[in-house]
């Protein structure tokens, strides 16, 4: 028995020697993309402040892998960060955790760091638990550059996906155009205690002043939870049979509306907008239920967020309210109060394009 | 007894050997791998896991599973940032949180030994119930900020370790000794070899099963509590779904050590060694650029030949059972076995 334990435990070194030894050999390799042909031009479409840097180490940490959403924000076959990074002729590494806790993030910026990082791109999975890891890094001279969820403490700046105001106003100009201006409306909400959705809700009250035509009859609240926005929104459409349009500005409560109305008489009758994923709408779009919804691209974010970062490691920006800088395709950018530059208007997802997102 | 202790030697030494191959070849992938600040971040990141499979160690053991350990550190984490945010005094908290640590253990404890439910199944309960009262605390609400003298234990070493040794590190080498001593040198931690071999048995010889599992139990409550202060103020986070899935690393490593799942057989310098194995494993896929979503690959399926390996002994036993009867054969089955003493590995089945 002795025997065969010893065999066992033997056969597991191998594997796991095997194992390392596979990965030390994929490190070498796998290290995605650097390019060497676009150095040139990105030096010479830089600004008057000189070269940006090449051949800098970026890591982009988005909140965990395997993450769709992140996926398009990072990849390169999307035109995320790490593309922009090719263009810049920079070396741009995608790593995370796989679940979405401070306590997965944290060993792989940890590594990140151990690895040489110049510049670290993350999505903070907590707001104030990764600081002592971004407070180092930020120390060894590493530009910290957060973007999708801030950690406003400690990092150099911040790219923020859409402003409150305009995803609020956004919505109810979407809703206004489809219905002519005119027609009873209702919110499906999340939770009632929810300070964004209670933010963004301020703002479509304020929009709606500038049509008369409009009235909010209701706000409901369906908690996130996709029994519950389903009661709710049948409940409405019950008490409520003049309603014409419903703003939903959660990604659960517009399916569960989309998915109430797409099975109801309703549908084509009460128009529905919202925040929403390509991916969990798509059905609904293609059947007319949502004629459009609103969210960011991902993939220009991700694309914002390398080219400040580079901006900031080659020392052309600092953070300071006002600074421009250029970034690729998406034009020009300005740098807000709080060391942040606005991604700009929500995206606008219809029948036209939502076959090309993946999220 | 000499016997049981040289297979188990024999198991430790095989995991002493992992943990140095481990060590040659991450310091051969990359540099960074035994430098103090690599060293300093591992310990923080395994160091409430590390201390949470010492008790977790005697209670498999003594025959019994703990899987509400993360719920418990989640609901302490919760309690803690709840009070915090509430202004009571750091040294009121602490106190009320091993209080409700040890009561958190001591409902595991006598719903398995008093009604007799199985470990598995109250504690898999327990931790559905443990996580839900730390979501009912906090909401979904985070409370940070709390005092730097207690989050400094997220940035600065024990003095004098060349920075590379955290505080959770110091308090799992202190824990891990009088774990140690309790379990191989005393007649209490004796008795839980005894339980885990047969609790029948053990009951038949005077030892008091019940009363020695609730204590097990209340311990693993109580050091719990204690790591989930740790990572609350590593943290500087309360929020609720703290260590949410640790249980299954904890068991993991505990598996990985060679203490059977079957109760009976293990060694704490087993877990010291696993857990080193564990982390150290960790660290060398981080640094390398290894794809983490298949980093899980790798473990798992180190902890699978672990598991296949400790108990190649009794499932020889039941594949045979599982093979055309032989007439006038009985299958070996160590459960089965009605001496107080556990049947060794060397025992042909």
């Amino acid at each position: 028995m002795k025997l065969r334990q010893t065999a066992w435990l033997t056969g597991s070194l191998v594997m796991v020697s095997v194992l390392l030894a596979a990965c030390s050999s994929s490190s070498s390799s796998s290290s995605s993309a650097t390019t060497s042909t676009s150095t040139s031009a990105s030096s010479s479409a830089s600004s008057s402040t000189g070269a940006l840097k090449t051949g800098l180490k970026v890591f982009i940490i988005p909140k965990n892998l395997g993450n769709n959403y992140f996926t398009t924000a990072d990849s390169a076959n999307s035109g995320g960060a790490i593309a922009a990074l090719d263009t810049l002729g920079e070396t741009g590494t995608e790593t995370s955790g796989t679940a979405a806790t401070p306590a997965s993030q944290i060993p792989a910026i940890q590594a990140a760091i151990s690895k040489g990082a110049n510049v670290l791109i993350v999505s903070a999975t907590d707001p104030t638990a990764l600081c002592p890891t971004l407070n180092a890094a930020m120390k060894r001279g590493i530009t910290v550059i957060t973007y999708d969820s801030d950690a406003p403490t400690c990092r150099d700046m911040f790219i923020n996906q859409a402003s409150t105001a305009q995803i609020g106003t956004s919505e109810v100009d979407v809703l206004a155009s489809e219905l002519h201006d005119t027609g009873d409306i209702a919110i499906v909400s999340a939770a009632a205690s929810a300070t964004n959705q209670n933010a963004w809700i301020g703002y479509m009250k304020q929009e709606l002043t500038k049509y008369p035509n409009m009235k909010l009859v209701a706000t409901v609240y369906g908690n996130d939870d996709p029994t519950t926005a389903t009661q709710v929104t049948q409940g409405l459409l019950e008490q409520y049979p003049n309603l014409k349009g419903i703003i939903s500005p959660t990604t659960v409560g517009i399916a569960a509306a989309a998915a109430v109305l797409d099975t109801s008489k309703y549908r084509g009758k009460v128009a529905l907008t919202g925040l929403g994923t390509p991916d969990s709408l798509k059905k609904y779009v293609s059947d007319g239920t949502i004629k459009e919804f609103l969210l960011w691209n991902p993939a220009n974010l991700g694309y914002l967020a390398a080219y400040a970062a580079v901006e900031f490691a080659s020392g052309h920006i600092n953070g300071t309210q006002g600074q421009t800088f250029s970034a690729g395709k998406l034009g020009t950018f300005t740098i807000g109060a709080d060391k942040t530059v606005l991604l700009g208007p929500p995206f606008t997802f219809n029948s036209s394009n939502i076959n090309q997102f993946n999220f | 007894m000499s016997d049981r202790l040289r297979s188990a030697l024999r198991w430790e030494s095989g995991l002493a050997l992992l943990v140095l191959i481990i060590g040659v070849v991450g310091v051969t992938v990359s540099a960074q791998f035994l430098t103090s600040n690599n060293l300093f971040n591992v310990g923080l990141s395994y160091g409430e896991i590390a201390i949470m499979t010492l008790p977790m160690t005697l209670i498999i053991i003594s025959g019994e599973i703990d899987l509400s350990v993360a719920s418990i550190l989640g609901m302490c984490s919760a309690l803690l940032g709840v009070l915090w945010a509430k202004h009571w005094p750091m040294l009121g908290i602490f106190a009320l949180i091993a209080v409700v640590g040890l009561a958190a253990g001591a409902v595991n404890g006598l719903l398995v030994t008093r009604l007799g439910l199985p470990s598995l199944a109250v504690t898999i309960g327990t931790l559905a119930l443990y996580r839900g009262i730390a979501t009912i605390l906090l909401g979904p609400n985070t409370v940070a900020n709390f005092p730097a003298t207690y989050t400094n234990l997220g940035v600065n070493a024990v003095p004098f370790t060349g920075n590379a040794m955290t505080y959770s590190v110091a308090l799992f080498i202190v824990l891990a000794v009088i774990f140690g001593v309790v379990l191989h040198a005393t007649p209490f931690g004796r008795s839980l070899y005894a339980m885990g071999a047969s609790a029948e048995a053990a009951r038949f010889a005077g030892i008091r099963v019940k009363r020695n599992k609730t204590i097990l139990f209340m311990v693993s409550g109580l050091v719990c509590a204690l790591a989930g202060v740790l990572w609350t103020f590593r943290l500087d986070t309360a929020v609720q779904n703290n260590g949410v899935g640790l249980e299954l690393d904890v068991v993991a490593i505990v598996l990985l050590a060679g203490v059977s799942i079957f109760g009976g057989k293990g060694s704490i310098i087993g877990v010291v060694l696993a857990v080193l194995a564990f982390a150290g494993l960790q660290s060398a896929l981080l640094l390398t650029n290894f794809n983490q979503e298949a980093a899980g690959i790798v473990t798992g399926a180190l902890l699978l030949l672990s598991v296949f390996g400790r108990n190649a002994a009794a499932l020889s036993g039941r594949f045979r059972k599982w093979m055309p009867a032989r007439p006038g054969r009985e299958p070996g089955h160590p459960a089965a076995d009605p001496s107080p003493i556990p049947p060794t590995a060397s025992t042909p089945p």
